[in-house]
């Protein structure tokens, strides 16, 4: 006798899931977080150096460089980046998807160290005189752009500006960007480009708070300096060490590729697993539906950021998940050509394989664990996936599938359909 | 199932029911020790074709929208008085060329190849530039990885099984993390970054197998009821789950050698080395964990044993 209930059971299952899935799938890919190498973007590992001999590099200089570092990033206006401190004294910055890939790396670096210095090089006025966040571009009169800025305290600047007219004819206010030692006006203000921003002279004392900086600058490099000197100065010295850029088109290109040859691959799977394991594949490839659902989804909650080992470690778990199934439904046909009721060899089949199945997985999550502790950017997203899929595993390979095939099974309606496993009847032992 | 029950149980007219495997246990140790030589004398007489990521220098992907050629490429970099490197020409349409070159640039220098290829192919080339000491790291840091997770895996191992087969399952898998270091060198494809990732799990995957077949190991030991001692009973229980776990191992391989095959097809140019990494690995992998874990073990159980016997018995005449 069919029993009815399990069947209902089954269906009624599905289709409740098949509607989760439905609905769960749109929203899940539209927030997938796609890394550098899938959307375009660069990522820089900078070795962080001193400004000044002596300067120590600890983690609150470090922390301080990762705040510049955030508020500059925020003026690029990049949607996910990603910055973190590498032994102690690198810091690898990730921006995926930024337009400008230049104006991005020239903000980033740049230590933006605003100095006012005399014709002779002596420091009159730097960063710490600002009032910080009120620089602004503005255009003059010839509508050539220029930067305006506003000082602490008005002074200063008035017994600065007295001094430097006091020394003309060489009553220039030198204005420099990032001056290091051994840089000299004498010497830069014979260069058709020099180093420094501008050098106005200065005919009489300014008592005022607002100082305006011309130079040879177009807008855009106006509005650079601008960003730059509102979002602070950097703490330190940050020197390229390793850098990649990939570009949009070869990051869309290399997704496509992917994905086309990954659904190529699961389809593969399905149809293999449907021709050797019969109702037994059919039940691992539903699995395996849904186990690709889940893994999307608790990567996307972890907000993971998925690049392209990340994908191949996807598709790769797929191969794995469908593992857990052959083992188990090898080990149900060996029950079943011993001779037992499709009962009692789907109860010992489960329980004989759980073990194996446990210690395959174990051995490879240990091995995933590892390279997520150790791994940089490339190597971590590939090490999350697989720990993800893992884990994914257990949950629809071992218990999905048990479940979905126990109603089956449970329902009587297989009984003495052995070629529903893929086990021909002349194989059962004592029938000839 | 008892065990004499299944040894004389009706076979299912599969190739290899009838085939010993520990009869040919020297073929495959030869075999196995002739590749590791090979190896050996590859990484002296090839070396390893070490990507930017293990040294240092640039990398530059140019794409075009058409069909690209090396001269081409070639005298763009030259333009711009770079010394480019066999720059090799790849991708389905052969709209891909990657360029080396043997230095480190600055930010200047690349946004400069940035533009004036863009400007030249018409899309926006891959630049990555590493210096010396990075790439240093990075080799250091992805050895240390796999040396850790071979020490976890032991344990594992040691603590499921027992330390002789927690032993012959990690000599199996450096046995595959070296085979696939050997065609990487013998055939001259470049080593990047993620080399690690693919050696990993292909450790991985290797270990499955390797334990599938020791836990039926084991499951056939206990049911045979009887202290075994002597090297043909070990073979026949090695022999008998062989046979018993060959189907899954096989089919096992086969549906991860699916998506690496096709990721090889249709995949991305980028992770072509990291596929073709897995495919080498998966196929050295599935051999060794039937072929030498086993096998190895075996011998190896039955040597200690006899060693300890003859200890006993030096103990009792004295």
């Amino acid at each position: 006798m069919v029993k009815k209930g399990p069947i209902f059971s089954f269906f009624a299952l599905l289709i409740v899931l098949g509607i989760i899935i439905g609905f769960a799938v749109n929203p899940i890919i539209h927030r997938v977080n796609l890394g550098l190498d899938l959307k375009g973007g660069f990522e820089v590992l900078y070795q962080v150096e001193p400004l000044k001999a002596g300067q120590k590099i600890d983690s609150d200089t470090m922390s301080n460089a990762v705040a510049a570092i955030n508020k500059r990033i925020n003026v690029l206006g990049v949607s996910e980046p990603n910055i973190s401190i590498e032994n102690g004294h690198r810091i690898r910055v990730q921006l995926p998807g930024v337009k400008n890939e230049q104006r991005a790396r020239q903000l980033l670096s740049t230590t933006a160290k605003l100095e006012f210095r005399d014709y002779k090089d002596r420091l009159m006025l730097d960063g710490s005189d600002l009032k910080p966040g009120k620089a602004k571009v503005a255009f003059d009169e010839m509508n050539k752009p220029m930067v305006t800025l506003q000082l602490k305290d008005p002074k200063k600047f008035a017994s600065v500006t007295k001094k430097i007219a006091g020394y003309a004819p060489n009553n220039q206010l030198v204005i420099w960007m990032d001056y290091q030692k051994g840089d000299s006006y004498a010497k830069e203000a014979k260069k058709s480009k020099p180093k420094f921003i501008s050098a106005p002279s200065v005919s009489q004392e300014l008592n005022t708070s607002d100082v305006e900086i011309t130079g040879s600058f177009t807008a855009k490099e106006a509005t650079n300096l601008k960003d730059l000197l509102n979002s602070g100065s950097l703490p330190v010295r940050m020197v390229e060490k390793y850098s990649t850029s990939v570009g949009a088109q070869f990051g869309q290109d290399s997704m496509k590729e992917t994905i086309y040859a990954g659904a190529l691959a699961v389809a593969a799977i399905m149809l293999f697993m449907l021709l050797f394991y019969r109702l037994g594949g059919l039940i691992a490839d539903l699995t395996l539906i849904f186990y690709s659902v889940i893994v999307m989804a608790v990567f996307v909650g972890l907000q993971a950021v998925l690049t392209l080992p990340g994908i191949a470690a996807m598709i790769l778990g797929v191969g794995m998940a469908v593992d857990a199934n052959i083992i188990t439904l090898e080990r149900i046909k060996d029950e079943l050509r011993g001779g037992k009721s499709i009962l009692s060899a789907f109860k010992a089949g489960n329980q004989r394989a759980l073990p194996t199945v446990v210690d395959a997985n174990l051995t490879t999550i240990i091995a995933a664990a590892v390279l997520f502790a150790l791994g940089t950017s490339a190597v971590k997203g590939f090490a999350v996936m697989l720990l993800i899929s893992n884990v994914v595993t257990f949950l629809t390979s071992v218990y999905g599938a048990r479940l979905l095939l126990g109603l089956l099974v449970h329902s009587r309606a297989l009984n003495d359909h052995p070629w529903l496993f893929g086990v021909k009847r002349s194989d059962i032992r004592g029938i000839k | 199932m008892e065990l004499n029950e299944k040894m004389n149980y009706k076979h299912y007219n599969k190739f290899y029911d009838h085939f010993d495997f520990m009869k040919h246990r020297n073929v495959f140790f030869i075999i196995s020790s002739a590749l590791i030589i090979v190896g050996i004398l590859s990484l002296f007489v090839f070396k390893l074709n070490l990507g930017i990521d293990f040294s240092s220098g640039t990398r530059v992907d140019v794409q075009s929208t058409q069909a690209i050629s090396i001269e081409k490429v070639d005298q763009a970099f030259r333009a711009m008085n770079y010394d480019p490197e066999r720059p090799v020409v790849s991708g389905t349409h052969k709209n891909i060329a990657t360029v080396r070159i043997n230095k480190e640039l600055n930010q200047h220098q690349i946004a400069e190849i940035k533009s004036k290829i863009k400007s030249q192919f018409g899309i926006e080339p891959n630049v990555s530039s590493v210096s010396p000491q990075v790439g240093r790291d990075l080799a250091k840091n992805g050895l240390f990885a796999l040396i850790l997770a071979s020490i976890g895996i032991i344990i594992y191992v040691w603590i499921r099984f027992e330390f002789l087969q927690g032993l012959t399952a990690v000599l199996a898998l450096i046995h595959d993390a070296f085979f696939i270091v050997t065609v990487f060198s013998l055939f001259h494809l470049e080593v990047d970054i993620l080399i690690i990732p693919a050696i990993l799990t292909i450790v991985g995957y290797s270990i499955n197998d390797t334990i599938v077949t020791f836990d039926r190991v084991r499951e056939n030991i206990k049911l045979s009821r009887k202290r075994l001692t002597t090297i043909e009973e070990y073979s026949s229980i090695v022999n008998l789950s062989i046979r018993e776990t060959l189907t899954r191992s096989l089919n096992t391989v086969l549906t991860v050698l699916i998506p690496v095959v096709l990721l090889l097809i249709f995949g991305s140019e980028s992770i072509r080395n990291f596929t073709m990494a897995l495919f080498v690995g998966l196929i050295c992998g599935v051999y060794s964990s039937i072929c030498i874990a086993c096998p190895l073990w075996a011998v190896m159980k039955v040597k200690y044993l006899d060693q300890r016997k003859k200890k006993r018995t030096v103990q009792t005449q004295a």
